[in-house]
């Protein structure tokens, strides 16, 4: 521990703490635009300056180690104004677009100026007129608004670890890009949004499909429903006043229904359902060894275009099963619509998700058409459902609870934990030990599979047969994982796990490129804890044992991994080029 | 190139500097000294042989000016912008060059022949002002010597000496 | 060829010098007298001395410091005294031969003074004397004695107090004590250390290091394989600029002699001292002058600084303790240690010790290399060695310190020269760029040029340099172009203060100096160009 002093008051924190947390410890803000939490500083905006006394320059806050004893002031008249003119050069520098931005009222750049008071623009405007590159249809690319912090590149190339961002040419022309300047829809990109989720301006948005939906509610000829992500419940709060974590499943089936969506289901439905499939996949290859293991998780679709681009050797690995939400997709058009007597055109399919590569995942093959018709029409994101909310007109914090439509919205606390790293896992697990044993299971919590650890590891014991499990989130934390699988192979040795969950998003889904902004650690935490909580409370905890399900296969689809569970529930995989030029 | 040529070159760049760390501008050095610039089928080779991405060539190549992307003039015309060189009159051999071969740094003579660019001095200062060809150095050049340079690197002046 | 011992240099020494012929021709083939025509020189002499059968040695040199006046040629005839000659391009070969070398008479015409009572040469104690890619050469001036007698006599610790007792200064521009550096470095406990020659010389108009490592790249090996010594690494770099092509393949050709004398590589000189050192280039990019950006550059990246604390010799290349030290800082320490710190800390001036090597240039009448003791006057150096304004010019100000620098004006002339007396004009040592002005040159146009080439070299990593620069530029230009206003002024004063205090880097916080350094002496020009 090391005792300094910040603006007189004294403060103790653990050595190698740097400046801006340990004021923070103290009630001290540090004004920046490029740190945060989830990454190690850039020290690019130059905005956290600091006078400590004895050092002839002032040090940045953000990357500078509290030392013993230092005396550090962070606010004083000089400080302030230099901080004001580095601002004042960075609005310089930044198009004067916010009323038509999407950041409009949630901008760290917009805030920083408003914080600081500033009035009047003392510099001339020079900005590089750089064209936007929506190819991704997911993520929109805007470099004209972006004020280089870097953040967005250090969450592709480190965090993410796939490189379709970098920084490309020098000074003031250095400008973010794919390399070789092509457009992001032909780099490695796999549409995860964290570069979104962590760009402090409009630089990055998400491609935004809410007109879409719009028009779908207005259209007469049209039965929309609608369904929500485990991670969507938890987070929307943030939006509108409530705690982190706060589970607002049930004012969100009234916000929805209100919005006018003919259905309310619930994509916890269909992870109760992946579940299903995907614990007879792994009870298949582990108990009738048919089939190679180790089996890996397949309901997050960055992580299957990651898959299929870096590491096509593992296709054989993957569990051929859907996302949940594609699930309930193609259900709404063929089982719900037979039941209706709709044909599967008449049925629109809106999916609420955490997620920005839904937005891809819903056109990725044409297996996402198993209904005839697309099965899920447009992704929207948690932060995209909010602008509706409001724009609906709906006091959202102030609505009664309501229910969904259960033929395809009741769920089992496994379906609502899948929103959290492990928790497909743990879901999985709870399934397939009652499929092998024909027992059920004493405690259904696997604690080792939880937490913010990047990559984890267990064993769990079924019946005497041992079980390993790795779970990674965060691509970058794919390649040990992957290693030793092929290292194993090629030594002819024991796989070193039998199943695998990945989620590419740090801290899995409730950690998502299209959640609300200014995700820590700490929010990762306490949004997965709404789910857990749910878990907790809900009367039936095991997927398999969810009645609507069981009476979806009765009714419709026969047997789990049957002709016609495959047709509609199932998809192939197939190596992609990184590069498409 | 055929993918087989490129495999060679990539094989010979890369082979002295495979172990080392840090390597990367180096081997970059040697593709732009062969090519006088760095051909984009390199870059992926050199990419997929060092299992880096292909982000992290293009980073390094866009912000050392050295490096160039794009396949520069048979002849490339450097003017020293070194302060010795600047006061005494590097500037006015820029607006010669221009109006000589039409062409400001930075760009290419349409017929290709040459390229002209500014270089951040090359150390010559006491020959002041200073300009190169290729790997020649002239000193102490003289708005008015501009066409006699070029007219030595004219395609008709090259054959001849060969 | 055997790893030599110490007995073995001291034989070398004796061979060499008592075999030096007292007939002989040495050519200045550095970048600068290439330019000049040296080559053609030096091929011309050779030849003239075969078809006439005069056995002459013909020589290459490196840089002696008087470039205005290359080719340099010095002519060597037994029973004639040393003449140096200037401007000998290959036409007057036959011309040196027939008077000169056959009829003994001296061609007064073209000859030129080397010497000079104001300058005393340590670190360019051997350029355009010595043959740079002969290491033998090296050696008989007393080349890698001191790094004998170190690795003999002294322990790693009493290597850096030496160097404290010098009172060293890094001449890069920063001017902080090497002996500090190396001890602080010396004492991270580390399984590796580095110690890197910066030889990305950037600042234009700067050339003193491509001058020595042409010149004498030898002594800069040794100095670094001292530094090596004192720190504990056991690996060292030369970066080098790439724009700098001879002194990248003087430098190669010298590591591989020594290799071979076994003065680099394993078990130096018996001593258990093991040293490898490599070559990096540099790729066009001056802000890889700075210390973190450089040891970015060498892991192969963009070279962006890194924020500091952590300092390079606590956390630097590859997260390893790393000293970094510029060319003529190492050229300097083998004769610190032959002759003694305390003799190197008896010249000089207050607590700048030692010499400093200028590149004096622009309108001056002899530009070259300058090498001074700290404390001569800017008067001495502009108007005794160099000859004052070119042309019948007044000088109107010398420029220091390059793009980092400032100007000093005409009443400012007899300051003697030091760290310390510079920084309190507005200007910085720097590395050694000397740019003289006179009365036809622009002060607004010079901080113009300046300022456009820091916009360029910027590596626009941190808003106040990469954003403050291109606007201060804009003013700049807009004054230039005869639509400036007063608050332009002020608005240059804001933007500089921001960059000088909030950039991450050296090259962002210095940027701003020739423009305030021109305004605080020369404010009259700006106002002259103010719009009606």
């Amino acid at each position: 521990m090391v005792k300094a002093k910040i603006n007189g008051i004294p403060v103790e924190v653990p050595n190698d703490t740097t400046i801006l947390n340990a004021a923070r410890e103290v009630q001290v803000k540090i004004p920046t635009l490029c740190a945060h939490p989830d990454l190690h500083p850039s020290a690019a905006c130059g905005i956290c300056v600091v006078k400590v006394k004895g050092m002839g320059k002032m040090p940045r806050a953000c990357s500078t180690p509290i030392e013993e004893g230092m005396e550090i002031t962070t606010h004083d008249p000089e400080i302030v104004n230099i901080r004001k003119t580095v601002v004042e050069l960075i609005l310089s520098n930044h198009p004067n677009e916010c009323q038509t931005c999407g950041r409009n009222t949630d901008c760290e750049l917009q805030t920083a100026l408003a914080d600081f008071g500033i009035r009047e623009e003392p510099f001339p405007k020079i900005i590089r007129d750089l064209p936007k590159d929506n190819s991704t249809g997911t993520i929109v690319l805007e470099p004209s608004k972006c004020i280089k912090c870097g953040r967005c590149v250090q969450v592709c190339q480190e965090v993410q670890d796939v490189w379709a961002l970098s920084f490309l040419e020098r000074g003031f022309l250095t400008r973010i890009s794919p390399a070789g300047d092509i457009s992001l829809g032909e780099s490695p990109c796999v549409r995860c949004g964290q570069c979104s989720a962590h760009c402090p301006t409009g630089a990055i948005f998400e491609k935004d499909d809410t007109a879409k939906v719009w028009s779908a509610l207005l259209n007469t000829t049209k039965h929309c429903v609608v369904q929500i992500a485990p991670a969507v419940r938890v987070t929307i709060g943030e939006h509108f006043g409530f705690e982190p974590g706060t589970n607002l499943t049930k004012k969100l089936y009234t916000a929805l229904r209100r919005m006018g969506f003919e259905a309310i289901f619930d994509t916890n439905f269909g992870a109760d359902l992946t579940i299903i499939e995907e614990a007879s996949e792994f009870v298949q290859r582990f108990a009738h060894k048919k089939g190679p293991l180790p089996l890996i998780t397949t309901c997050c679709p960055s992580w299957v275009d990651f898959m299929e681009k870096f590491h096509p050797d593992m296709i054989p690995h993957f569990s051929s099963a859907k996302s949940p939400h594609e699930m309930v997709g193609v259900l709404s058009k063929t089982y719900y619509a037979e039941i209706r007597g709709y044909t599967p055109q008449d049925v629109e399919v809106v999916s609420i998700m955490p997620c920005t590569a839904k937005k891809y995942e819903i056109h990725r093959s044409r297996e996402m058409s198993a209904s005839g018709v697309q099965d899920v029409d447009t992704a929207i994101t948690t932060r995209e459902l909010s602008r509706m909310i409001r724009q609906a007109g709906i006091d959202f914090a102030n609505l009664p609870d309501e229910e969904c439509d259960s033929m395809l919205g009741d769920y089992t606390g496994a379906g609502t934990i899948f929103g959290a790293t492990g928790g497909v896992m743990e879901a999985a697990l709870r399934t397939a030990y009652s499929y092998v044993t024909g027992e059920k299971l004493p405690k259904v919590e696997f604690e080792n599979v939880r937490g913010i650890q990047g990559v984890k590891e267990t064993k769990i014991n079924i019946k005497g047969a041992e079980v390993r499990i790795a779970v990674a989130h965060g691509l970058a934390n794919v390649e040990y994982v992957m290693n030793r699988v092929r290292e194993a192979k090629e030594k002819n040795e024991e796989m070193p796990y039998h199943f695998i969950e990945v989620m590419a998003c740090p801290g899995g889904c409730v950690g998502g490129g299209g959640q609300p902004y200014g995700v820590t650690n700490e929010l990762r935490q306490k949004r997965a804890k709404g789910l857990y909580t749910e878990d907790e409370l809900a009367a039936i905890r095991c997927s398999h044992e969810n009645p609507q399900v069981i009476k979806l296969y009765k009714d419709f689809l026969g047997e789990p991994l049957g002709e016609k569970a495959h047709h509609l529930l199932h998809t192939t995989y197939a190596p992609r080029p990184l590069y498409k030029r | 190139m055929t993918s087989e040529e490129i495999g060679k070159i990539v094989d010979e760049v890369v082979a002295p500097w495979e172990n080392k760390d840090g390597n990367l501008i180096m081997i970059l050095h040697q593709i732009q000294n062969r090519f006088s610039y760095v051909p984009r089928e390199i870059s992926f080779a050199v990419a997929k042989r060092l299992h880096i991405p292909l982000a992290r060539i293009y980073e390094v190549i866009t912000f050392y000016h050295y490096f160039k992307l794009e396949a520069p003039g048979k002849n490339i015309i450097s003017v020293c912008l070194g302060t010795a060189c600047y006061l005494k009159g590097s500037p006015e051999l820029i607006a010669a060059l221009k109006k000589q071969l039409g062409v400001n740094p930075g760009e290419t003579t349409p017929d290709k022949q040459f390229h002209v660019q500014v270089v951040r001095c090359l150390g010559c200062c006491g020959l002041a002002p200073v300009l190169t060809v290729g790997q020649k150095v002239y000193g102490r050049v003289t708005p008015q010597q501009i066409p006699d340079i070029v007219a030595e690197y004219s395609p008709e002046r090259a054959a001849q000496r060969n | 060829m055997n790893p030599v011992t110490h007995e073995d240099l001291s034989k070398i020494k004796e061979e060499t010098n008592s075999k030096a012929g007292k007939n002989w021709i040495s050519v200045g083939l550095s970048t600068c007298g290439i330019a000049a025509g040296a080559q053609d020189t030096f091929f011309a002499l050779k030849n003239e001395a075969r078809t006439r059968k005069i056995p002459f040695e013909v020589r290459r040199t490196g840089c002696a410091g008087l470039c205005a006046e290359e080719p340099l040629v010095a002519v060597a005839v037994e029973d004639m005294p040393l003449v140096t000659y200037g401007k000998l391009t290959k036409d007057k070969v036959g011309r040196l031969f027939d008077e000169h070398i056959l009829g003994k008479k001296v061609l007064n015409d073209l000859t030129v003074k080397t010497q000079d009572s104001k300058q005393m040469r340590i670190v360019l104690r051997n350029c355009g004397e010595i043959d740079p890619e002969n290491i033998r050469d090296y050696i008989a001036r007393g080349g890698y004695l001191a790094l004998a007698k170190v690795l003999k006599e002294y322990k790693p610790e009493k290597v850096n107090e030496e160097m404290k007792v010098s009172g060293l200064r890094g001449r890069g521009g920063a001017g902080f004590p090497t002996g500090i550096k190396w001890e602080i470095t010396r004492k991270v406990e580390a399984d590796q250390k580095y110690i890197i020659c910066n030889g990305d010389e950037g600042d234009p108009g700067a050339y003193m290091d491509r001058g020595v490592l042409e010149g004498d790249p030898h002594s800069v090996i040794e100095g670094l394989t001292i530094g090596g010594y004192g720190i504990g690494a056991t690996r060292g770099f030369f970066y080098i600029r790439a724009e700098y092509p001879l002194a990248i393949e003087r430098v190669e050709k010298a590591l591989k002699q020594a290799y071979q004398y076994g003065l680099l590589g394993k078990n130096i000189l018996g001593s258990g001292f093991s040293f490898d050192v490599e070559i990096r280039l540099g790729a066009g990019a001056f802000v890889c002058g700075e210390e973190t950006a450089l040891i970015a550059s060498i892991e192969g990246k963009r070279g962006y600084p890194h924020p500091r604390p952590p300092y390079p010799s606590i956390k630097g290349l590859w997260g390893k303790p790393t000293c970094i030290n510029n060319v003529e800082t190492l050229a300097n320490i083998p004769v610190i240690f032959l002759k003694g710190g305390k003799w190197f800390a008896g010249i000089g001036y207050e607590k700048s010790k030692g010499t400093k090597v200028f590149a004096l240039t622009g309108k001056v009448k002899k530009s070259g290399l300058v090498e001074v003791p700290m404390g001569t006057t800017l008067r001495e150096i502009v108007f005794d060695i160099g000859g004052g304004a070119a042309k019948g010019k007044k000088v109107k100000a010398i420029q220091t310190g390059g793009p980092s620098g400032g100007v000093i004006p005409r009443e400012h002339f007899d300051t003697p020269v030091s760290y310390e007396n510079l920084q309190m004009l507005g200007s910085i040592m720097g590395s050694g760029g000397m740019i003289v002005m006179d009365e036809d040159d622009s002060m607004v146009d010079i901080a113009k040029f300046y300022l456009g080439f820091c916009v360029d070299e910027s590596c626009g990593k941190c808003a106040p340099c990469r954003i403050g620069g291109k606007q201060m530029l804009g003013y700049l230009e807009k004054i230039t172009e005869g639509r400036g206003t007063p608050e332009d002024l002020d608005k240059l004063r804001t933007i500089s203060y921001a960059m000088q205090k909030a950039s991450l880097c050296g090259l962002g916080q210095t940027a701003p100096n020739p423009v305030l350094s021109t305004l605080r002496y020369f404010e009259n020009e700006y106002k002259e160009k103010m719009a009606r």
